[in-house]
Parts: structure tokens; sequence; C-alpha cells
């Protein structure tokens, strides 16, 4: 096991460097002068001078690419241009909310999800059935930005039971929390419920004709036992793998979900940072995200190991 | 229970109760269109942290409704007869959130930092005040060297604004993250992107007009989520409403709207000399194809279906009903005829140019209707919609042929035009250059005489509506939507919200 997660580990790093070559050279790549776009609307020549200094938006790439990893390697972001606050202290900020977001969203979209992909599988080609991938595509192929908006007409606007968006602590007002997070994590949970809906009824229904459950029903056991002890079990592990790198997913895909409910997580943060060129902002999230998504994978292969006792070996 | 005990207990209830209405705390909830960025007045750069200074930090001067100066910090001002110094009152009593004194001292600090801190956005406004003179403790003489009478205009704005030397002395260019002004609202906190929350200045020098305890400030960038939240009872005032809003809130009974014609314009910017794009395309080169332009427009057609009637037509960079717009030009009507008369003459029947476009939904919408009705004068338009940004960095390098550009306006006219026309100025993207255009600009500046101001710039427009680097489109109207009980609202065409004289 100690071997193993060295191993996993040691790959890790290789990678980020990589990535973070990746963040800096591809943002160079967005047109657009970022000193001219943070200049305001008068578009001063000295300001624009004093940013590109500042910045060092006059150096060549690799002489930026040093300054930027010198701090990253110090623990620092770097500063944000438009509102001058350094970029790990939005981040420490702006985290917690995404990532109540998006576990909200994925324990909606998991009790969804795995009980909607089970119940088709057990009853494959019944009407259940046919309902739970009747909701699955709907899932798939409704937009969040629409659903988000038509959610609020009808829960904030017309029947005034939610508040149409904005965000509380859960420190403040959990109650408050939870009515602003339910919409929101409802959107942002919704399609990849139908996503592990898919996967979980595949699974499911693979399992289900094994050998080994067919010698457990032969053996006479009750068949609900059968179903979750014995297959889900089994079913679970491509669930899980999907589950992390869902969860990652879940942590980008609030970018659309928290525009539409104005709830000022990452992905608020990386959106107007991108318009506004707010360059160290874009720089500081992505790398950040690139982290939490390798370091989920790493997480996905640890917990492989812990529920399938054949990769112990 | 005795009957005494009863009764200092009702007395008690009733005290209590005559104490609820004040112990309850008035706060005001505004929805804003976007997040402010940094709250420096000196560093500041954007419309929206306007609003959000409009309830933090007072200035020198304010202008009214009918865009005159009015006095805010400053009680009364005078120009020497030269035009080159302007000596200024500061209004006694008044201090800064930190309790520190707003005297001439102050004023002359704060004029200073605005024209050397590193960033500042205010150098270019104030380039030429030489210095400040400290008169006595209420009086400052601003020194300048050469008479340039959109100065006021600009004090009432960032400018003018005066924040407590101790504190930016303190925080230096951190200052922003912890505001410290003489506004009738001090800073409480701000979460980025969230909410910037204000309460009431106990000390403030025009209290009476004040009647919330405290401002929350709420960006939604969605309008649609944006009325949502006022209809649901969360935010009690929104700016910025998208036009096709309007009909929406106009027919809630629970809701109250208020609108006026924006200090901005929308218009099309020409590639007249920017770069050498500008000599390859007819459109560019010769003025008879601008005009062949401008005639196959019908402005109040493009206001309908671009804005859905909500702004007023225009072709100056003031709008119509603007003291300063210029009578003998009126907005041509459309003319096809005449249109394919004058491509015919300059010898190119059917001009091809690539409009860009920024990606906002008016922009887009502005460049298709343009497109369509300069095909009928034989134009041949291609829309490019860029992003943003990205369209400001092509239109500063002179990469484009024309540009549909929006300015959000500045209280004076020079102010919508001087950067933009006036030869080699840092946003002339037109790239347009005419001497005899800058004299009358320059001229514009030197007198505060309004007779003698008006004569330069119908010079200035007549040179302008001949060239035409700048079509002219619409002038938007800032639309605010409120709850019923909101009163006392103030519609002022610079686009703030001003809390004195709000209730709820």
């Amino acid at each position: 096991m100690s071997r193993f997660l060295v191993r996993r580990l040691a790959a890790i790093v290789p990678t980020l460097f990589f990535v973070s070559i990746l963040i800096f050279g591809l943002q160079q790549l967005l047109p657009g002068d970022p000193a001219i776009a943070m200049a305001g609307e008068e578009r001063d020549p000295s300001v624009i001078a004093y940013l590109r200094g500042k910045f060092h938006l006059d150096e060549p790439l690799p002489v930026r690419y040093g300054y930027w990893l010198k701090g990253v390697l110090h623990g620092d972001l770097g500063d944000s241009v438009r509102i001058q606050r350094p970029v790990t202290e939005l981040i420490v900020e702006k985290l917690p909310v995404t990532i109540e977001l998006a576990l909200l969203a994925m324990a909606i979209a998991l009790t969804i999800g795995i009980t909607a992909g089970i119940v088709s599988a057990v009853f494959k080609n019944s009407p259940l059935d046919y309902a739970a991938n009747v909701f699955a595509l709907w899932g798939l192929s409704t937009p969040n930005f629409w659903l988000g908006i038509l959610l609020i007409l009808l829960f904030a606007v017309k029947l005034g039971w939610l508040p149409a968006s904005g965000y509380v602590s859960p420190f403040e007002d959990l109650k408050q929390n939870l009515a602003s997070m339910i919409m929101p994590a409802f959107v942002l949970g919704n399609a990849f419920a139908a996503v592990l809906m898919r996967h979980t009824r595949s699974a499911m229904l693979q399992v289900l004709s094994s050998d080994y459950v067919r010698t457990a029903r032969a053996k006479g056991l009750d068949e609900r036992v059968v179903v979750l002890r014995h297959a889900l079990r089994n079913a679970l592990t491509p669930v899980i793998t999907l589950g992390a790198l869902g969860l990652g997913e879940l942590l980008s895909g609030a970018v659309l979900t928290e525009q539409v409910f104005s709830i000022p997580g990452f992905g608020k943060l990386i959106v107007d940072a991108v318009f506004n060129r707010d360059y160290s902002v874009v720089q500081g999230v992505v790398l950040f995200t690139a982290t939490v998504y390798l370091s989920l994978n790493l997480l996905a292969d640890i917990a492989y190991f812990l529920v399938n006792p054949r990769m112990r070996t | 229970m005795t009957l005494t005990a009863r009764a200092i207990r009702f007395c008690l209830a009733l005290v209590l109760a005559a104490m609820l209405p004040n112990a309850y705390a008035q706060v005001l909830r505004i929805g804003l269109a976007e997040d402010p960025d940094v709250l420096d007045p000196t560093l500041a750069r954007t419309f929206v942290g306007r609003v959000v200074f409009a309830g933090l930090c007072d200035k020198l001067v304010d202008i009214d409704e009918h865009l005159k100066i009015v006095p805010q910090l400053a009680t009364s001002w005078q120009w020497s007869a030269d035009n080159k110094t302007l000596t200024m009152k500061i209004r006694p009593g008044v201090t800064f959130h930190d309790g520190e004194k707003l005297d001439a001292e102050a004023v002359k600090y704060n004029i200073e930092r605005h024209k050397t801190m590193a960033g500042s956005n205010r150098k270019g406004e104030l380039a030429l005040v030489t210095s400040v003179d400290v008169v006595d403790p209420l009086t400052v003489r601003l020194n300048l060297s050469k008479p340039f009478a959109p100065l006021l205009a600009q004090l009432a704005d960032r400018a003018g604004m005066m924040v407590s030397p101790k504190a930016a002395k303190a925080e230096g260019d951190k200052f922003g993250a912890h505001p410290v002004c003489s506004g009738p609202f001090k800073f409480v906190e701000r979460v980025a992107q969230d909410r910037i929350v204000l309460e009431r200045f106990a000390n403030y020098w025009d209290k009476g007009a004040i009647h919330f305890d405290k401002v929350i400030y709420l960006p939604i960038v969605d309008s649609t989520v944006r009325l949502a939240n006022l209809k649901s009872g969360q935010l009690d005032l929104i700016e910025r409403v998208a036009p096709s809003d309007m009909a929406q809130v106009k027919s809630d009974s629970k809701l109250k709207s208020a609108a006026i014609v924006e200090l901005g314009y929308q218009g099309l910017t020409i590639n007249v000399g920017k770069s050498g794009e500008a000599q390859k395309n007819p459109l560019g080169k010769d003025p008879r194809v601008r005009e062949a332009l401008e005639l196959a427009l019908d402005r109040d057609a493009i206001v309908q279906v671009a804005m859905d009637g909500e702004a007023v037509p225009g072709n100056q960079w003031v709008s119509p009903d603007n003291t300063w717009y210029v009578k003998s030009h009126p907005i041509p009507k459309r003319n096809v005829a005449r249109a394919k008369q004058l491509l015919a003459q300059a010898g190119v029947p059917n001009p091809s140019f690539t409009l860009m476009t920024p990606t906002t939904s008016d922009a887009q919408r502005v460049a298709q209707v343009v497109q369509a009705m300069a095909k009928d004068a034989g134009f041949d338009v291609k829309i490019q919609s860029t992003e943003f940004s990205t369209s400001l960095n092509m239109a500063d390098k002179g990469d484009f042929e024309a540009y549909v550009l929006a300015w959000s306006g500045r209280a004076d006219p020079d102010g919508n035009v001087f950067s933009h026309l006036a030869c080699k100025q840092p946003i002339n993207y037109a790239g347009y250059c005419n001497a005899d255009f800058d004299k009358d600009l320059a001229d514009s500046r030197t007198t505060s005489d309004a007779a003698q101001r008006e004569k330069f710039f119908t010079d200035a427009v007549d040179h302008e509506a001949k060239d035409r680097p700048i079509i002219y489109l619409y002038h938007r109207k800032w639309l605010w939507a409120f709850t019923n009980k909101i009163t006392g609202f103030r519609v002022v065409p610079d686009g703030m919200i001003r809390l004195q004289g709000l209730k709820g």
C-alpha cells in the first residue's frame, strides 16, 4: 500500500509541473492585452505602462513564468489586480462555498443516480426502467442555466419558498444556507445523476447476470440481500471512479451554476477573472483546481484498494 | 403580583413598544449589475464602482438632474479671471469616517494623491492641475497650467472624492480593502463577488437626508436573476434593468421604475486613420461612403430592435435632450436612394466591410440591424463577434474596419469627445486627426462661459458630422426598478444611486 502511494504521489509532481506550464502558456494565448483590459474605460497610457511594469507584462514569456513559478513555490499566487487582494486569500474564501455546492450536488446526484440505476437494472424493461431512462435523458440534455432560471422563477418568484440567488454562510444561518443552496445543488447534480444512473444500471446488469450472483440466488438468499450486498458492492467499483472524477467535474461545472445563482464561489471567481484579464487569479485558480483534480484521482485509486480486495495483491 | 408591579410592567412594555421601530434596523439592499473593482477612488476604474462610491465617498461637488454643478464638500467656488486658478471653500465641520477633519489640507493631500499615486487613474483627469495651495483651513486653490473648463465636472466624479489622509497613509495601496471616506455610509465589509456592506455614518454632515441604517450592495450579473430577486423581496432596488424586462416591471403593481437618458452613447467607430487598414477600405478612405452608411440607417428602428425602445436615437456625442446638443445638426432621416447615389459617386456601389462587435447581446443586435439596413443601400457588412477585451486590443492596434462601441459618458461634453476624437488621444480608435477640430476642442476647454463653449462645440460638430469617424446611433437609458415602499429616488443622468433622500 505505501509503495503504491509513493509511486502515485511521485507521478503527481511532474504532472503538476506540466500543468503549470500549460496554464501559463494557454493564458498567454488569450487575445487581448491585460494591461488594456485592466486600465478602465479611459485607458490612460501612464496607467497601462504602470500595469505592464507591475505585472512584468513587457518581459519575455519564460521570465514571467519564472516569476510566477517562484511565487507559487513560496505559496504566493500573486494579487488580484481588480480588487487588490491576494489570490490565496480569495481561494480560501471561495473554496468552501464551491465545495459545499459540489458536495451537496454530489449527494443529490448519488442518491438519485444510484437509486434509479439499481431500480432500472432490477426491473429491466419495465415501465420503471423506461421512466428512469427518460429522466436520465432529460437530465443530460437540460442546460444548467436554463433549468436554473426556470427553478428561480418557480420557487423564488412564483411560490416564494426559496431565495432567488445569493449565498449565506452555514455558520451564519444553516437553514438559510440550505435554502439558498438547494436549487443550485439540484441544478448542478441533476446532469451528473443521469450519468451515474446509466453507469450504475449497466454495471448492475452485468453483475446480476454473473455466476456468483446466480450461486447466491441458488443458495436461496433473499433477493434484497443478493442485490444490495452481493451485486451492488461489485458494481460500485466503476461508479466510484466516476464519482471521484465527477466531483472534479462538479467543481468545474459549478462555473455556470454559480453564475446563474450569483453564488460567490470558485466558478464565479474564475469567470469574472477571465473576462477582466485578472491573470494571477485565473492562473492561481486553475492551478489549484488541477491539483484538486489530481488528488481526487489519487483518492479514487486508494478507494479501489479498499473496496476491491482483488487489487490488493 | 401587586398592582404596582403590574403598573411597572405595563409601563415597561409601553416603552419597549415605543422603542421597537427604532430598534429595527432599516436595511437597503441594492442589486448591482457587476462586482465593483477596487474601492479606492484614486485607482478605481469601473462604472459600477462609482455606484458604490455614491454611498461611501462624498465629492467636492456633485451634479444635479440638469447636469448643473452643485455643492457637496465644497460650498462655493470661483474661477480666476484667466481661468487658471479655481478657489474652493470647504464645508466647515465635516469629518471622515475615522473622525479625522476634512479641511483644506486634506483636500490638498487628496488631489496630490490622485496625481502621484502609482497606477492612479485620475492622473489624466487632473493633468493640468499643477499645484494645490492651502489658502486658509477651509479654502483651497487649484492652480492650472492652462485653462481647463471641464475640471469642475471631473471634481464631481472620482477625482473630487476625498479619502481620509490618515487612513490612506497607513494603508498605502491596500487602502481599497478598507476605504475611509466622508460619505453618508461607512465601510463595514466586502466579500468579493458577493456583497459590500456599509453602515450609516453618525456624524455625516447631511445626516437628516439619510434614512437607512445599513446598505448592502449585491452584485448579481444576470439581469433576469437580479429582477427575480427584486420580485421575490430579497432586494429593494436594482440598477440596469434589461430593456426587455421593463414591460414586466411596469406591469407589476408591487414595483416602481425610474429611467433617464445616459450621458454616454452607442455608436459605430470607423477606422479612418488608426492604421493602414483605414486606407484599404472604402469606408475608412472615403467620407462619402460613411455618409452613405449613415443614410442607410434608421436609428428609430435600431432603438426599437436593439433596445426595446429604452433608448433615444442620437447623432452626436451628447443626446438630443442634453444642453450641449448642437441643434443645427439634427438626426438625418434614412434615405436609401441618396445613400446609393453617394456610393455611385464614390465609385463603389457595393462596398464591403467588417463590423467588429463585442459579444454583449445589445451590441450584437445593433450589428445585425446595421447589417440588414446597410444591405438595402448596397453595403456588404460582415459581422465579427469578438469578446470585449480582445476587441479593445484589436481596436487599439487599429486591426478593424468598424467597431460597435459604447461610452459610459461624462458630465462635461469634453469627457465624451476629447480622448475619443482629438488627434493621437489614447482612446481615439478611429484614428481621427483634424487640426481644425482639435482647435475647437482645445478652445472649448479655455473658457467656462457656456455661450462661448457652445460656439466651439458647434464648430466641432460641424467637422465631425462631415468626416464621421464615429457614427453615433443612440443613447441608452439608465433603468432602475425598486419596491413600492422606496421613495425619494433621484434620477440623475450619471446613473448613480444617491442615498440622500432615499426612504423605504
